[in-house]
Protein backbone atom coordinates (compact mmCIF):
# COMPACT_ATOMS: atom_id res chain seq x y z
CA UNK A 1 0.00 0.00 0.00
CA UNK A 2 1.54 2.72 -1.57
CA UNK A 3 0.57 6.58 -1.66
CA UNK A 4 1.07 6.36 -5.32
CA UNK A 5 -1.55 4.11 -5.80
CA UNK A 6 -3.72 6.12 -5.10
CA UNK A 7 -2.77 9.39 -6.50
CA UNK A 8 -2.46 7.29 -9.90
CA UNK A 9 -6.19 6.04 -9.12
CA UNK A 10 -7.64 9.64 -8.60
CA UNK A 11 -5.57 11.14 -11.94
CA UNK A 12 -7.31 8.13 -13.79
CA UNK A 13 -10.47 9.04 -12.77
CA UNK A 14 -9.92 12.83 -12.93
CA UNK A 15 -8.98 12.21 -16.61
CA UNK A 16 -12.28 9.69 -17.83
CA UNK A 17 -14.25 12.52 -15.66
CA UNK A 18 -12.88 15.27 -18.07
CA UNK A 19 -13.49 12.90 -21.06
CA UNK A 20 -17.17 13.21 -20.62
CA UNK A 21 -17.23 16.48 -19.96
CA UNK A 22 -16.11 17.47 -22.98
CA UNK A 23 -17.20 14.79 -25.66
CA UNK A 24 -21.22 14.02 -23.88
CA UNK A 25 -24.09 15.47 -25.67
CA UNK A 26 -26.91 15.23 -22.76
CA UNK A 27 -26.73 17.73 -20.20
CA UNK A 28 -27.23 15.31 -17.45
CA UNK A 29 -24.17 13.03 -18.33
CA UNK A 30 -22.08 16.31 -18.26
CA UNK A 31 -23.31 16.58 -14.25
CA UNK A 32 -22.33 12.82 -13.81
CA UNK A 33 -19.16 13.90 -15.03
CA UNK A 34 -18.21 16.26 -13.29
CA UNK A 35 -19.68 14.06 -9.69
CA UNK A 36 -16.75 11.53 -10.88
CA UNK A 37 -13.87 14.70 -10.62
CA UNK A 38 -15.03 16.12 -7.45
CA UNK A 39 -14.78 12.57 -6.54
CA UNK A 40 -11.39 11.88 -7.72
CA UNK A 41 -10.52 14.69 -6.27
CA UNK A 42 -11.79 13.17 -2.91
CA UNK A 43 -9.78 10.26 -3.25
CA UNK A 44 -6.58 12.55 -3.50
CA UNK A 45 -7.69 14.36 -0.45
CA UNK A 46 -8.19 10.83 1.33
CA UNK A 47 -4.93 9.48 0.53
CA UNK A 48 -2.72 12.54 1.59
CA UNK A 49 -4.50 13.22 4.77
CA UNK A 50 -3.69 8.93 5.56
CA UNK A 51 -0.50 9.02 4.41
CA UNK A 52 1.25 12.58 5.77
CA UNK A 53 -1.32 13.05 8.15
CA UNK A 54 -2.38 10.38 10.24
CA UNK A 55 -2.42 11.44 13.47
CA UNK A 56 -4.89 15.17 12.55
CA UNK A 57 -6.72 13.55 10.22
CA UNK A 58 -7.78 17.41 8.45
CA UNK A 59 -7.85 15.85 4.40
CA UNK A 60 -11.24 13.77 5.93
CA UNK A 61 -12.78 16.81 7.64
CA UNK A 62 -11.86 18.77 3.56
CA UNK A 63 -13.01 15.69 1.83
CA UNK A 64 -16.36 16.51 3.80
CA UNK A 65 -17.03 19.79 2.83
CA UNK A 66 -16.26 18.73 -0.50
CA UNK A 67 -18.88 16.37 -0.39
CA UNK A 68 -21.26 18.97 0.86
CA UNK A 69 -20.55 21.34 -1.78
CA UNK A 70 -21.19 18.61 -4.65
CA UNK A 71 -24.43 17.56 -3.03
CA UNK A 72 -25.51 21.40 -3.15
CA UNK A 73 -24.11 22.02 -6.96
CA UNK A 74 -25.94 18.61 -7.81
CA UNK A 75 -29.26 19.83 -6.96
CA UNK A 76 -28.59 22.67 -8.15
CA UNK A 77 -27.54 22.31 -11.58
CA UNK A 78 -30.19 19.53 -11.81
CA UNK A 79 -32.42 22.48 -11.52
CA UNK A 80 -31.06 24.85 -14.17
CA UNK A 81 -31.16 21.64 -16.36
CA UNK A 82 -35.07 20.92 -15.84
CA UNK A 83 -36.13 24.38 -16.23
CA UNK A 84 -33.86 24.94 -19.19
CA UNK A 85 -35.42 21.59 -21.04
CA UNK A 86 -38.92 22.92 -20.29
CA UNK A 87 -38.06 26.26 -21.98
CA UNK A 88 -36.08 24.55 -24.90
CA UNK A 89 -37.42 21.00 -24.83
CA UNK A 90 -34.37 19.17 -25.51
CA UNK A 91 -31.02 18.44 -23.62
CA UNK A 92 -28.85 18.46 -26.13
CA UNK A 93 -25.56 20.50 -25.44
CA UNK A 94 -25.36 21.34 -28.74
CA UNK A 95 -28.38 23.43 -28.78
CA UNK A 96 -27.51 25.06 -25.27
CA UNK A 97 -25.88 28.25 -26.87
CA UNK A 98 -28.43 31.18 -25.36
CA UNK A 99 -25.54 33.25 -24.36
CA UNK A 100 -22.85 32.26 -27.20
CA UNK A 101 -23.97 35.53 -29.35
CA UNK B 1 -7.14 -1.61 9.81
CA UNK B 2 -6.26 -4.34 10.52
CA UNK B 3 -6.07 -6.72 7.62
CA UNK B 4 -2.78 -8.23 5.83
CA UNK B 5 -0.72 -6.59 3.69
CA UNK B 6 -1.86 -9.21 0.73
CA UNK B 7 -5.61 -8.78 1.27
CA UNK B 8 -5.40 -4.91 1.03
CA UNK B 9 -3.51 -5.38 -2.08
CA UNK B 10 -6.05 -7.90 -3.20
CA UNK B 11 -8.93 -5.55 -2.50
CA UNK B 12 -7.22 -2.31 -3.40
CA UNK B 13 -6.75 -4.01 -7.15
CA UNK B 14 -10.70 -5.18 -7.04
CA UNK B 15 -12.28 -1.88 -6.19
CA UNK B 16 -10.05 0.43 -8.59
CA UNK B 17 -10.88 -2.23 -11.39
CA UNK B 18 -14.33 -1.85 -10.59
CA UNK B 19 -13.90 1.71 -10.30
CA UNK B 20 -12.55 2.33 -13.40
CA UNK B 21 -14.61 0.19 -15.64
CA UNK B 22 -17.72 1.49 -13.98
CA UNK B 23 -16.75 5.21 -14.86
CA UNK B 24 -15.76 4.59 -18.24
CA UNK B 25 -19.04 3.23 -18.64
CA UNK B 26 -20.54 6.03 -17.17
CA UNK B 27 -18.93 7.93 -20.00
CA UNK B 28 -19.06 5.84 -23.05
CA UNK B 29 -22.14 4.43 -22.50
CA UNK B 30 -25.31 5.24 -25.16
CA UNK B 31 -28.19 4.64 -22.65
CA UNK B 32 -27.89 7.07 -20.07
CA UNK B 33 -29.72 5.08 -17.45
CA UNK B 34 -27.06 2.49 -17.75
CA UNK B 35 -24.77 5.14 -17.14
CA UNK B 36 -26.97 6.53 -13.74
CA UNK B 37 -26.80 2.93 -12.48
CA UNK B 38 -22.94 2.35 -12.94
CA UNK B 39 -22.46 5.54 -11.28
CA UNK B 40 -23.61 4.06 -8.56
CA UNK B 41 -21.41 1.34 -8.84
CA UNK B 42 -18.44 4.30 -8.94
CA UNK B 43 -19.48 5.37 -6.12
CA UNK B 44 -19.62 2.15 -3.79
CA UNK B 45 -16.09 1.45 -4.99
CA UNK B 46 -14.81 4.46 -3.73
CA UNK B 47 -16.41 4.06 -0.25
CA UNK B 48 -14.60 0.80 -0.34
CA UNK B 49 -11.30 2.48 -1.46
CA UNK B 50 -12.15 5.14 1.46
CA UNK B 51 -12.34 2.25 4.09
CA UNK B 52 -8.66 1.31 2.77
CA UNK B 53 -7.44 4.49 3.39
CA UNK B 54 -8.29 4.47 7.42
CA UNK B 55 -11.60 7.00 6.46
CA UNK B 56 -14.61 5.25 7.68
CA UNK B 57 -16.48 7.79 8.87
CA UNK B 58 -16.13 9.64 5.28
CA UNK B 59 -16.77 6.05 3.67
CA UNK B 60 -20.60 6.19 5.39
CA UNK B 61 -20.89 9.71 4.72
CA UNK B 62 -20.17 9.13 0.97
CA UNK B 63 -22.32 6.13 0.73
CA UNK B 64 -25.16 7.78 2.36
CA UNK B 65 -24.95 10.84 0.11
CA UNK B 66 -23.54 10.13 -3.19
CA UNK B 67 -25.47 6.51 -3.72
CA UNK B 68 -28.27 7.65 -1.39
CA UNK B 69 -29.10 11.03 -2.47
CA UNK B 70 -27.36 12.16 -5.20
CA UNK B 71 -27.49 9.16 -7.41
CA UNK B 72 -31.36 8.92 -6.86
CA UNK B 73 -31.92 12.67 -7.73
CA UNK B 74 -29.72 11.96 -10.64
CA UNK B 75 -32.43 9.19 -12.07
CA UNK B 76 -34.92 11.37 -10.99
CA UNK B 77 -34.04 14.29 -12.94
CA UNK B 78 -33.58 11.21 -16.00
CA UNK B 79 -36.99 10.60 -15.31
CA UNK B 80 -38.14 13.59 -15.47
CA UNK B 81 -36.30 14.59 -18.87
CA UNK B 82 -37.23 11.37 -20.58
CA UNK B 83 -37.35 12.01 -24.02
CA UNK B 84 -35.83 9.70 -26.79
CA UNK B 85 -34.00 12.14 -29.09
CA UNK B 86 -31.82 10.99 -31.84
CA UNK B 87 -29.35 14.29 -31.48
CA UNK B 88 -28.95 15.75 -34.84
CA UNK B 89 -25.30 14.58 -35.75
CA UNK B 90 -22.24 17.09 -35.65
CA UNK B 91 -19.59 16.94 -38.44
CA UNK B 92 -16.65 15.83 -37.78
CA UNK B 93 -17.07 14.68 -34.28
CA UNK B 94 -14.59 11.83 -34.05
CA UNK B 95 -12.37 14.99 -34.79
CA UNK B 96 -13.36 15.95 -31.46
CA UNK B 97 -13.16 12.98 -29.83
CA UNK B 98 -9.89 12.37 -30.72
CA UNK B 99 -8.39 15.18 -29.99
CA UNK B 100 -9.99 15.16 -26.21
CA UNK B 101 -9.27 11.52 -25.80
CA UNK B 102 -5.45 12.65 -27.20
CA UNK B 103 -5.54 15.46 -24.43
CA UNK B 104 -7.35 13.62 -21.28
CA UNK B 105 -4.11 11.13 -22.15
CA UNK B 106 -1.82 13.64 -22.05
CA UNK B 107 -2.93 15.11 -19.06
CA UNK B 108 -2.96 11.70 -17.55
CA UNK B 109 0.55 10.73 -18.27
CA UNK B 110 1.50 13.89 -16.69
CA UNK B 111 0.01 13.37 -13.43
CA UNK B 112 1.50 10.07 -13.39
CA UNK B 113 4.97 11.15 -14.30
CA UNK B 114 4.94 13.89 -11.42
CA UNK B 115 3.18 11.31 -9.27
CA UNK B 116 5.85 8.74 -9.72
CA UNK B 117 9.10 10.98 -10.20
CA UNK B 118 8.38 13.10 -6.68
CA UNK B 119 10.37 11.95 -3.89
CA UNK B 120 7.17 11.53 -1.48
CA UNK B 121 9.12 12.31 2.15
CA UNK B 122 6.37 9.74 4.27
CA UNK B 123 6.68 9.59 7.85
CA UNK B 124 8.05 6.49 8.87
CA UNK B 125 5.54 5.80 12.31
CA UNK B 126 1.60 5.92 10.97
CA UNK B 127 -0.35 6.31 13.78
CA UNK B 128 -4.22 5.51 12.87
CA UNK B 129 -6.36 7.56 15.48
CA UNK B 130 -8.64 5.67 17.18
CA UNK B 131 -11.46 6.64 16.30
CA UNK B 132 -12.12 9.12 12.97
CA UNK B 133 -15.33 10.41 13.87
CA UNK B 134 -14.33 11.72 17.26
CA UNK B 135 -11.53 13.73 15.57
CA UNK B 136 -13.68 14.60 12.55
CA UNK B 137 -16.43 16.16 15.25
CA UNK B 138 -13.53 18.24 17.21
CA UNK B 139 -12.45 19.70 14.05
CA UNK B 140 -15.77 20.75 13.11
CA UNK B 141 -16.71 22.42 16.10
CA UNK B 142 -12.94 23.69 17.10
CA UNK B 143 -11.01 25.05 14.08
CA UNK B 144 -13.40 24.81 11.21
CA UNK B 145 -16.64 25.95 13.07
CA UNK B 146 -16.77 29.02 10.86
CA UNK B 147 -16.62 26.84 7.45
CA UNK B 148 -18.91 24.19 8.53
CA UNK B 149 -21.19 26.87 9.52
CA UNK B 150 -20.81 28.41 5.86
CA UNK B 151 -21.80 24.66 4.66
CA UNK B 152 -25.55 24.80 6.44
CA UNK B 153 -25.71 27.58 5.08
CA UNK B 154 -24.78 26.88 1.45
CA UNK B 155 -27.17 24.24 1.38
CA UNK B 156 -29.86 26.27 3.17
CA UNK B 157 -29.50 28.43 -0.16
CA UNK B 158 -28.96 25.46 -3.03
CA UNK B 159 -32.11 24.21 -1.48
CA UNK B 160 -34.09 27.33 -1.89
CA UNK B 161 -32.25 28.08 -5.20
CA UNK B 162 -33.41 25.20 -6.50
CA UNK B 163 -36.72 24.79 -5.84
CA UNK B 164 -36.81 28.64 -6.89
CA UNK B 165 -35.44 27.06 -10.32
CA UNK B 166 -37.42 24.08 -10.97
CA UNK B 167 -40.88 24.77 -9.58
CA UNK B 168 -43.99 25.57 -12.01
CA UNK B 169 -45.57 28.36 -12.44
CA UNK B 170 -49.17 27.77 -11.94
CA UNK B 171 -51.76 30.32 -13.28
CA UNK B 172 -54.03 31.03 -10.27
CA UNK B 173 -57.76 31.59 -12.53
CA UNK B 174 -58.22 29.28 -15.29
CA UNK B 175 -61.57 27.87 -14.34
CA UNK B 176 -63.06 25.16 -16.94
CA UNK B 177 -66.07 24.06 -17.57
CA UNK B 178 -67.79 21.62 -15.78
CA UNK B 179 -69.25 19.68 -18.92
CA UNK B 180 -66.00 19.30 -21.39
CA UNK B 181 -63.68 17.13 -21.16
CA UNK B 182 -60.18 18.06 -19.29
CA UNK B 183 -57.37 16.87 -20.83
CA UNK B 184 -54.75 15.40 -18.64
CA UNK B 185 -52.33 17.85 -17.91
CA UNK B 186 -50.58 19.49 -14.77
CA UNK B 187 -51.65 23.47 -15.07
CA UNK B 188 -48.32 25.61 -15.92
CA UNK B 189 -47.72 28.33 -17.49
CA UNK B 190 -47.71 27.69 -21.41
CA UNK B 191 -44.26 26.76 -22.75
CA UNK B 192 -42.51 29.42 -24.33
CA UNK B 193 -39.79 29.24 -26.65
CA UNK B 194 -36.67 31.39 -25.90
CA UNK B 195 -34.65 32.58 -28.05
CA UNK B 196 -36.50 32.27 -31.55
CA UNK B 197 -34.64 34.47 -34.03
CA UNK B 198 -34.32 37.06 -31.77
CA UNK B 199 -37.72 38.02 -31.15
CA UNK B 200 -38.29 36.82 -27.89
CA UNK B 201 -37.64 39.67 -25.40
CA UNK B 202 -40.82 40.68 -24.82
CA UNK B 203 -42.20 37.44 -23.12
CA UNK B 204 -40.29 38.27 -20.29
CA UNK B 205 -41.77 41.70 -19.65
CA UNK B 206 -45.43 40.75 -18.43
Amino acid sequence: MQLQYFLLLGAALFCIGIYGLITSRNAVRVLMSIELMLNAVNINLIGFSNFLDGASIKGQVFAVFVITVAAAEAAVGLSIILSIYRNRNTVDMEQFNLLKW
Amino acid sequence: MNLAEGVQIVSLGLLSVMMLGAALGVVLFENIVYSAFLLGGVFISIAGIYILLNADFVSAAQVLIYVGAVNVLILFAIMLVNKREDFAPVTRQWVRKASTALVCGGLFSLLALMVLRTPWSLPATQTAPASTTLLIGEHFFSDYLLPFELASLLLLMALIGSVMLARREFIPEQTTPEDKQVPLQLPERPRQPIALAGSSSKSWTN
